[in-house]
């Protein structure tokens, strides 16, 4: 079963939460996996779900509530892990890259010492001095400049890009075998992204971990992950291998996000932003969540919600959820263009 | 270095940005570098009167530590041909009720003093400590009960308190450390427990626990550490406040009792009129010691305050 399964099987997942106004289905049963080594970008608009997805992966979702499916991680329920049990699996197993590098780091504690307790927090046999070597090592495996006297240095001394290698060295500590990369380059400057994605792939090379990317930036997706999860109001409405899924989409949404972007090796006139905004979680539109913002919405998607079904005949598994998939591959050159 | 300017929004961020302005902006590593609690300790030793009242604070120490060498006379050694003698040569500040030497006696009720002062001072803020810190941590029910007992304590009169608790368990050392440690603790809890709320919601937190961090280990390691420096401070103004209750309970016969000296019941004389109005000698002394200790560690607390806490007023 181990060999089997992929490392991290998300089902049906549910999560939900309560406020003034009613319940808010933040994620309303999403399902993906992910196999040993691999990258998967999560895209998706604010409010998809995708972040909620990721925190509930590590059992931290705050005041939410979860409201069904399951979590797998190497064959084990998490969701039914005990607060120890789950302890262990966090920061060793599985790591999280924050997307604020600023908040993340503790102010008053050199960054050394952040990336020593972190390892002592999975090892407390490690030596203060074994430690200190490792953590030196790990700065520099990240980039680092002058490793070993930047242990020494409070986060205010470093710069965007340097605290988010500090970070990456941190997640990378134990040699987890998931990394979750939240908006990792979001807060950093353009310059710097591309650096930090370098560096998540050279880490994600040397520690072999399968990564979740969670992003907006379906340039990061495109440029880093092997597969794409695309997510709307809480669902997963389209995955399939990165070429795939950006080359010859297969629902609406997609399109729509792929036809918003900027692009420098096509000649575009206009860009054309999806009409509308994302609805609200609170009271979802019945049928496809996506059929008031659709070009090619009809009776049928405003009654019967789609659900994710294999598309295409190619090797790669290639899902999406619309009931009129086909249309779209009848004319994949005029709307991916 | 894309970002030299980290939001404002700690006391120590301020603190460590305050460095990075006052030396230099250079990219490379400084060899010079000034954790949070060294720059603390500069900004002290800048506050005047800081300074003052711990040189007056460290002489009183002194004093309790040294009090065999300093006083020659016994301070229990009761002469009864000497009663009530005003200063002269040999009795410095003269002699008491029971011909014991005064001199001797301040001295000596210094250690008491202290002792009580600082080992009350440091039970309360333990305590207060932890369940601050719990409290805020946990939160829910238990948030309830502990602070709910702690507004309990802070709504008592804590000297009727105290006095109820030395007459059921009878006067003695170490029941006034009891209770005075046991009216003082909730001021340290409400104070840890602000803290820990405003920094449970950091996102550094947020990130320790994904990492695999225990409860314990985010008290020790983040919350407590970012609490220090004002639970030092509050410490301080406590030691203040036991010296003050020190001396109230044993005026009162209630603290340290005869024939040990502790400055309080040293002004158990001053109680008739006579003494006061013809024998300052008794009761002087004693009286000006309480003051300059309690000031001293005032000043100090003061002065603390405003080394942690860069933002407060009164920093030059």
């Amino acid at each position: 079963m181990e060999n089997t399964e992929p490392l991290l099987v998300i089902d049906e997942l549910a999560v939900e939460f309560r406020t003034d106004e009613g319940v808010v289905k933040a994620v309303d049963g999403a399902s993906f996996t992910i196999d040993r080594g691999e990258i998967v970008g999560v895209v998706g608009e604010s409010g998809s779900g995708k972040s909620v997805t990721a925190m509930s992966i590590l059992g931290l979702v705050k005041s939410g509530r979860r409201a069904g499916g399951t979590i797998r991680f190497r064959g084990r329920d998490l969701g039914e892990l005990a607060g120890k049990e789950l302890r262990t699996i966090r920061g060793a197993e599985i790591a999280m890259i924050f997307q604020d590098p600023m908040t993340a780091l503790n102010p008053v504690v050199t960054v050394g010492k952040q990336i020593v307790e972190a390892l002592r927090l999975h090892d407390r046999k490690l030596s203060k001095d074994a430690a200190r070597d490792r953590a030196i090592e790990l700065l520099a495996l990240v980039g680092m400049p002058d490793a070993a006297a930047r242990f020494k240095q409070y986060p205010h001394e470093f710069s965007g890009g340097m605290r988010q290698r500090a970070m990456i060295a941190m997640a990378i500590a134990n040699g987890p075998s998931l990394l979750i990369a939240d908006e990792p380059t979001t807060a950093l400057d353009v310059t710097i992204q591309a650096q930090v994605l370098d560096l998540l792939r050279v880490a994600q090379q040397e520690t072999q971990a399968a990564t979740l990317l969670i992003t907006h930036d379906l340039g990061v997706v495109a440029e880093l992950a092997d597969r794409v999860v695309v997510m709307y109001a809480g669902r997963v409405v389209e995955q399939g291998d990165v070429t795939t899924v950006f080359t010859a989409p297969r629902h609406p949404y997609t399109v729509g996000l792929l036809e918003s972007l900027p692009r420098l090796d096509r000649d575009v006139d206009e860009l054309h932003p999806i009409p509308g905004s994302p609805p609200s979680l609170l009271a979802p539109p019945p049928g496809c969540p996506f059929h008031p913002r659709c070009p090619l919405a009809r009776d049928r998607c405003r009654t019967e919600r789609p659900e994710l079904r294999v598309v295409g005949n190619g090797t790669a598994v290639h899902r999406t959820a619309c009931h009129f998939a086909e249309e779209l591959a009848a004319v994949p050159t005029e709307v991916t263009r | 270095m894309s970002d030299l300017r980290p939001s404002l929004d700690t006391p120590e961020v301020a603190a460590a940005e305050e460095v990075v302005a006052a030396e230099t902006t250079g990219t490379a590593p400084r060899s010079r570098r000034r954790s949070p609690a060294a720059m603390a300790v500069r900004r002290f030793r800048r506050n005047k009167i800081a300074v003052f009242g711990a040189v007056v604070l460290l002489l009183i120490v002194l004093l309790a530590v040294f009090a065999p060498l300093i006083a020659q006379q016994s301070p229990t050694a009761v002469d009864l041909g000497e009663i009530r003698q005003p200063p002269s040569s040999e009795h410095w500040l003269g002699t008491d009720a029971s011909g014991r030497d005064v001199f001797a006696r301040v001295v000596y009720a210094a250690r008491v003093s202290l002792l009580v002062g600082i080992v009350a001072a440091l039970l309360a803020v333990l305590f207060g400590t932890i369940v601050g810190a719990v409290a805020g941590l946990f939160g829910g029910w238990l948030d309830t009960v502990l602070m709910r007992t702690a507004d309990m304590m802070l709504s008592f009169p804590p000297i009727v308190i105290i006095i109820v608790l030395a007459g059921i368990l009878g006067p003695s050392i170490p029941i006034l450390i009891l209770s005075i440690a046991v009216t003082t603790w909730p001021t340290t809890a409400r104070l840890v427990r602000g803290v820990t709320l405003a920094v449970r919601e950091r996102e550094y937190l947020h990130a320790a626990r994904v990492a695999g961090a225990s409860r314990g280990w985010l008290l020790r390691k983040h919350i407590v550490p970012a609490a220090m420096g004002q639970i030092v401070v509050v410490g301080t103004i406590a030691v203040a406040g036991a010296i003050l209750s020190e001396a109230v309970l044993s005026f009162l016969g209630l603290g340290v009792q005869p024939p040990q000296a502790s400055w309080g019941n040293m002004l158990n004389d001053a109680q008739s009129l006579t003494v006061i109005q013809s024998m300052p000698w008794l009761w002087l002394p004693p009286g000006l010691a309480i003051a300059a200790t309690v000031l001293s560690v005032n000043f100090v607390g003061d002065g603390l305050r405003d080394a942690v806490d860069p933002r407060q007023s009164g920093r030059s």
